[in-house]
């Protein structure tokens, strides 16, 4: 890749992502616009996925909201996402939950958290 | 008024816009340009044009007569030579004039041209874009081009009938694109949008013909 290629994708990237994989609990930040006003809204859920590399990178959060499954793509550099923050880290050996999609009732909105024991009741 | 800028393509990547919608963007270098020749309509040329260089070359892979000519108006030696013309005399710029990335403001408008990837013979499917025949329902006859042509009445088949054949590595234009970055300092245009050509391979980059450049400039 071309240096100046690499130097304005440099720009655009965000340095502040925190360190999450698929099965992590995260809460985004969304910045949304209604008419001239910007406020912040929160998607929370499991990430099911990350995808792409350097500027193109994007993540899928799945969550349940009312009784159905709900899935965000999010682009990790876009200025429309505000901040990720990591609530829980989860123990996964899969790096796509798309197993998770199958799922129904509480199965489907939990993964081991990090360190839990082995052999602990299949979340 | 058309002065337009050699350049090559370094490679596309994708910006945010003020509003965080992603836009795709090839990026182009238009570094080292340099004005060449001012032929103006009043004098021995009896138009109104400027030659544009790009792309620097050592003296001794230059052959006597091109040097002479690049010594002639005291340029350096350049690979490739480019004429825009231009209305009348008076819109000819300076023949020291900067030529750059600075020519073109965010959010104008441009004609891209380039010589697209080459792809070998090629068939009328992917040529022409011709429909081919099913795959199944015992037919056999898949990704052909079908009749060419009627019986007696012609008794010929129509020259520029589509065929099989060398395609791609044609000059090709694509107009309207828009400037989403001017970078002087890099020297580099963002062009939305995709341009013909293999990476590193030369474009032209002009003024749309089709649409007017911005009042401020």
């Amino acid at each position: 890749m071309s240096s100046i290629i690499a130097k304005i994708e440099k720009e655009q990237s965000k340095s502040d992502i925190p360190e999450f994989r698929a099965g992590d609990s995260v809460k985004i930040h969304t910045r949304v616009v209604e008419g001239d006003k910007e406020r912040i809204q929160i998607f929370a859920g499991i990430v099911i996925s990350r995808k792409g590399s350097g500027l193109n990178q994007a993540f899928t959060v799945r969550k349940i909201s009312y009784g159905e499954g709900v899935e965000r793509v999010f682009p990790l550099h876009s200025p429309k996402v505000a901040k990720i923050e990591v609530t829980k880290q989860g123990r996964v050996r899969r790096a796509r939950l798309h197993y998770l999609r199958g799922r129904k009732g509480k199965s489907a909105v939990m993964v081991k958290e990090q360190g839990a024991q082995q052999g602990a009741e299949q979340a | 008024m058309s002065i337009g800028l050699i350049g090559r393509k370094l490679g596309m990547t994708q910006v945010y816009n003020d509003k965080g919608e992603a836009i795709c963007v090839t990026v182009v270098d238009v570094a080292g340009n340099k004005i060449v020749q001012v032929k103006q309509s009043a004098g021995k040329d009896g138009y109104s044009a400027i030659q544009v260089g790009f792309n620097d070359q050592k003296e001794k892979r230059m052959t006597k007569p091109a040097l002479g000519h690049f010594k002639k108006h005291g340029s350096t030696p350049k690979t490739i030579l480019r004429e825009f013309r231009v209305g009348s005399d008076e819109q000819l710029p300076a023949a020291d004039a900067e030529l750059g990335a600075g020519l073109f403001a965010n959010g104008q408008h441009v004609d891209v041209i380039g010589t697209t990837k080459g792809k070998g013979f090629q068939g009328v499917m992917k040529r022409h874009n011709f429909g081919g025949q099913p795959a199944t329902h015992g037919h056999m006859m898949h990704r052909r081009s079908g009749s060419i042509g009627c019986r007696l009445t012609p008794g010929l088949v129509w020259k520029n009938q589509k065929m099989p054949g060398h395609d791609g590595v044609d000059r090709r234009t694509v107009q309207n694109l828009t400037v989403v970055q001017s970078r002087p300092e890099d020297g580099v245009l963002l062009i939305s949008g995709a341009v013909p050509g293999n990476k590193g391979s030369i474009v032209i980059v002009r003024p749309a013909k089709k649409k007017p450049a911005p009042a401020a400039k």
